[in-house]
């Protein structure tokens, strides 16, 4: 597998510049005999969707759920970054730029993270023409707040439903151009393969969700905008549906996959309360804004909260990181809960939550202030807690959140596929090993918005590669395939139900892979994955057909891509032999427990290829350098 | 706690449907009301059944997919929730609960509680939108907008999209979510360009797909959960008056 980053050289803030000038163009006319598929409708597929057909392209966008505004990305709450340096606090592309580095602990490539700081600023000014209702202050210009691993204020929000309104005005966008023709939707459709002819991406097999029907779609090119895999966990904070089902098909074609390993667990997450729990629920970073994370100084104090007086409580994040205090970053804090609660000082039942309080706020700025910036937080804490954040702290605890792996992908966004794009958290990224709070919804927007549309007119202008359509052996080998393995699933016939499964794979995954991880765990996973993985294919049950609605064949599918996957990822953390970011191997710590990188090992990218069934994932590498924000120490201290 | 289920079955759109019986044992008052549902339909896959559809994603109140009548209201009458926010402590030992699917002749059951819901996307299709392209935008702070004019904005725009208002409607009118749109965009000085054109083209494709008229009686409102208000059928209303004005 050859990588290479196509990164541009000279001074970093011309390289996005003279890149962009560098691509070869599709002349306008010439732009409608080209068709492009979108699989998936985030913010990074709607964003590139509409994009790409009010450039004059044939668009079709996929998704598995109803409608395309209900994809994932609209469960985003607290906000997205940008540097406009509206505070006048010192930020700047630059600073957003350092911080995105040192947040992801020198994981990531420089030109796409400055990339990505020089675009923010155009998407809130894109958001705000399609009239994307921010939060705005009394003089009516726009308001922003903190979040973690930042010293300045550079977020912007709508309430904590952020992720929403952004995405209704790239679905909105989208919509637009699907009245026109000029995009055709097809919801309730998911893609079950990547057809691959003569080395480059040239369509999918998607699966009619409502029909049952097989269908095979031809194109020029196929971006996948298909989110991130936190569900191998099952309990996530991520949407029911999330899965990796694109992306691992790809991979399995020949798309290398970065980082598989590199997850984030979030520390804000209402604790898990019976084992019937079918997800967990976020409580949105910005919360950290005014609410400060604590545990009794005392193990086992069983006494209420408020009974408790200052002196005998331990501010964990304020007493370990003086200067970023309760915003440190999520990687850190999550850990220091982790800690927290080892040492036998967690509340709640099994101890296993810490509070995030909110007194000290409201006796500040009141009741009224307070449920301005976070009613709807506080009332959804309420209605699956019963208790209300005004009168009583949060009780938290951290859970997965969010996949900073994904495809590689150079730095037009293509995949080691040539015609192969990938987006948003699909693609493994510019977070490197930990992302900093509001900054996905900010990729996504970069990708979708502004990178895409021009780096896939360079690819469209310059493959020339010969017209093929339906009726290629490739695609009739694909469909094939996927409708084999759909009558696989039903034929099994066997005692277990899909969610069981699932729910053992996600148990085993965040025991041995999850917010710690070390070699004796993750070499017994190895073993463990595919022996669930032998179980699931000899005695799952899937009652009901293929011949039309079947919500239990479709997770079948899903969680059976999760089955193969998962290991790909224990076999990636057990490799990674370092401490970075969200990824912590216990073996690699100092005495205060922060992590220990291995820069002259790990300073890389693993990119891990296929290599068949039964056969041990070929491992490349594409180093990193850094020649603007120095390797040192990661402290937030 | 027990309970009774009654479940709207029905395999297929052309299949008739029938509301059939389930025990739903050992709930847990922290169970949400779909994961209560998970729990019947594990027993029911176990023994080889197919399980009750339902549409459901993000389970925390915000893509709008969740759509269940329950006892007769829209994600089950309690104010401000969906139908997965739902909590089982609202309910007692013994109690019988009915659930069937969205009822209005613009969403068709596909099957169990899932329906079709596409109405919505084309009434978007045809106008609830700001005739921009990606690119050359002003500066965000160029223009400064009023705090009370942007926050009755995002007011209307909390709408998720989820259809309450429809299957709460005797007559499936479509008004709320219509009204909701045309006043989350007519807020914003960047939509108050096209309002006139759009609340046009949305109410003749509502009217198109097959949408009833308002009933005047806010039952919408009652259900909706995110709590918006039938002023902005008032404003909708307004608009399509002036938009006759103007011979638009
Ligand atoms: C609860 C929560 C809160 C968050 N809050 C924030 C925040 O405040 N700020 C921030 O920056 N980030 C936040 N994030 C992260 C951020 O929301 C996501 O990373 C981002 O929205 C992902 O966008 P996306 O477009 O890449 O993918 P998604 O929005 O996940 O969209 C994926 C799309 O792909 C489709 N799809 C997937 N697989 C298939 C398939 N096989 N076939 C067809 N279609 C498919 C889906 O239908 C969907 O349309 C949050 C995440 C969560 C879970
Ligand atoms: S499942 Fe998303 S709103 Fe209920």
């Amino acid at each position: 597998m050859k990588l290479d980053s196509k990164t541009p050289s000279g001074p970093i803030e011309q390289r996005w510049t003279k890149h962009k000038f560098d691509l070869k163009l599709v002349n306008p006319a010439n732009k409608r005999k080209y068709r492009v598929l979108v699989v998936g409708t985030g913010l990074a597929g709607s964003s590139a969707a509409a994009s790409l057909a009010e450039l004059g392209y044939q668009v079709d966008a996929f998704c598995f759920q109803d409608s395309p505004r209900r994809a994932h990305s609209i469960a985003a709450q607290g906000g997205i970054n940008a540097a406009k340096n509206y505070r006048n606090d010192g930020d700047s592309v630059f600073r957003l730029f350092y911080d995105t580095v040192k947040g992801g602990e020198w994981r990531a490539r420089e030109s796409n993270v400055y990339r990505l700081a020089e675009v923010s600023v155009n998407i809130i000014d894109q958001c705000v023409a399609q009239g994307v209702p921010f939060a705005r202050e009394y003089g009516g210009l726009l308001d922003n707040r903190s979040f973690g691993g930042a010293q300045v204020s550079r977020t912007f929000y709508a309430q904590g439903q952020t992720g929403q309104q952004l995405l209704i005005g790239a679905y909105q966008a989208l919509s637009r151009q699907v009245g026109l023709g000029a995009v055709k939707l097809h919801a309730r459709h998911e893609m079950l393969e990547l057809v691959v002819i003569d080395g480059r991406a040239r369509g999918i097999i998607t699966r009619d969700l409502v029909t049952g029907k097989i269908e095979s779609h031809v194109a020029d090119a196929v971006v996948l905008a298909s989110g991130g895999y936190g569900n191998v966990f099952y309990l996530s904070t991520n949407a029911k549906g999330c899965n990796v089902t694109a992306t691992y098909r790809a991979y399995r074609k020949g798309a290398g996959f970065g980082n598989p390993c590199y997850t984030q667990i979030h520390p804000t997450c209402i604790p898990v309360s019976g084992d019937y729990q079918s997800k967990l629920t976020l409580m949105s970073e910005s919360l950290r804004n005014d609410g400060r994370v604590w545990v009794p100084k005392a193990k086992g104090d069983a006494r209420a909260p408020a009974q408790i007086p200052d002196a005998e409580r331990d501010y964990i994040l304020e007493r370990k990181y003086p200067s970023y205090g309760n915003l440190a970053p999520r990687d850190v804090s999550s850990r220091a809960a982790k800690e927290a609660c080892d040492a036998g000082k967690g509340v709640g039942p099994g101890g296993r939550g810490v509070y995030l309080d909110f007194a000290d706020a409201i006796k500040r700025l009141g009741p009224n202030k307070i449920g301005e910036r976070y009613g709807n937080l506080f009332s959804m804490y309420q209605t699956i807690t019963g208790d209300s954040p005004y009168e009583k702290p949060m009780r938290i605890y951290p859970a997965v959140h969010y996949t900073m792996g994904g495809l590689w992908v150079d730095y037009n966004l293509e995949s080691t596929i040539p015609g192969l794009f990938v987006i948003g958290e699909a693609n493994f990224s510019d977070h490197g090993a930990n992302r900093l709070g509001a900054s996905a919804l900010m990729q996504g927007l970069a990708d979708g918005y502004f990178v895409l549309p021009y780096t896939l007119g360079n690819y469209l202008a310059t493959a020339k590669a010969p017209k093929v359509d339906e009726s290629h052996p490739e695609f009739k080998k694909a469909a094939d395939e996927s409708t084999a393995k759909l009558k696989k699933l039903l034929g099994i016939k066997g005692k277990r139900t899909v969610d069981s499964f699932h729910r053992e794979l996600g148990l085993l995954m965040w025991e041995k892979c999850g917010m710690a991880r070390n070699a004796k765990g993750l070499n017994e996973l190895i073993q463990q994955i595919p022996a669930l993985r032998e179980e699931f294919w000899k005695n799952l049950n899937v009652p009901g057909s293929d011949g039309n609605l079947n919500l239990a064949l479709e997770k079948a599918g899903r969680v059976a891509d999760f089955m193969e996957f998962a290991e790909l990822m224990a076999r990636d953390a057990l490799d990674r032999d370092e401490s970075c970011g969200g990824h912590f191997r216990e073996e690699h710590q100092d005495e205060e427990g922060e992590c220990v990188r291995n820069d002259d090992k790990y300073m890389n990218v693993s990119v891990w290829e296929y290599a068949g069934d039964g056969q041990a994932p070929k491992k490349n590498v594409e180093p990193l350098s850094f020649e603007y924000v120095h390797p040192a120490k990661r402290s937030y201290k | 706690m027990n309970l009774k289920l009654h479940v709207w079955r029905q395999s297929g759109p052309n299949d008739a449907g029938a509301m059939k019986e389930y025990v739903a044992k050992n709930v847990n008052p922290h169970m949400s009301f779909l994961e209560m549902l998970d729990v019947v339909n594990e027993e029911l896959q176990s023994k080889g059944e197919e399980a009750i559809a339902f549409d459901h994603d993000c389970r925390e109140g915000i893509c709008g997919m969740c759509s269940m009548v329950i006892n007769g209201l829209p994600h089950g009458g309690h104010r401000g929730v969906t139908t997965c926010q739902l909590h089982m402590r609202h309910f007692n030992d013994g109690d019988e609960i009915w659930i069937e699917p969205w009822r209005a002749k613009a969403f068709p059951v596909i099957k169990d509680l899932v329906v079709d819901r596409s109405a919505f996307d084309r009434i978007i299709q045809k106008g609830g939108f700001v005739s921009v392209n990606t690119g050359g935008a002003p500066d965000a702070n160029a223009l400064p907008i009023p705090k009370k004019e942007a926050d009755q904005a995002f007011e209307a725009a909390a709408c998720i999209g989820c259809g309450a208002c429809v299957a709460a409607c005797k007559n499936g009118s479509a008004m709320l979510f219509v009204g909701a749109k045309a006043s989350h965009l007519g807020h914003t000085p960047q939509g108050d360009v096209e309002r006139f054109d759009r609340a046009r083209a949305m109410t003749m494709q509502m009217d198109a797909e097959g949408f009833g008229t308002c009933s005047n009686l806010s039952q919408c409102e009652a259900v909706c959960p995110k709590t918006i208000s039938v002023k902005v059928i008032a404003e909708l209303n307004r608009d399509l008056l002036k938009a006759q004005f103007k011979g638009k």
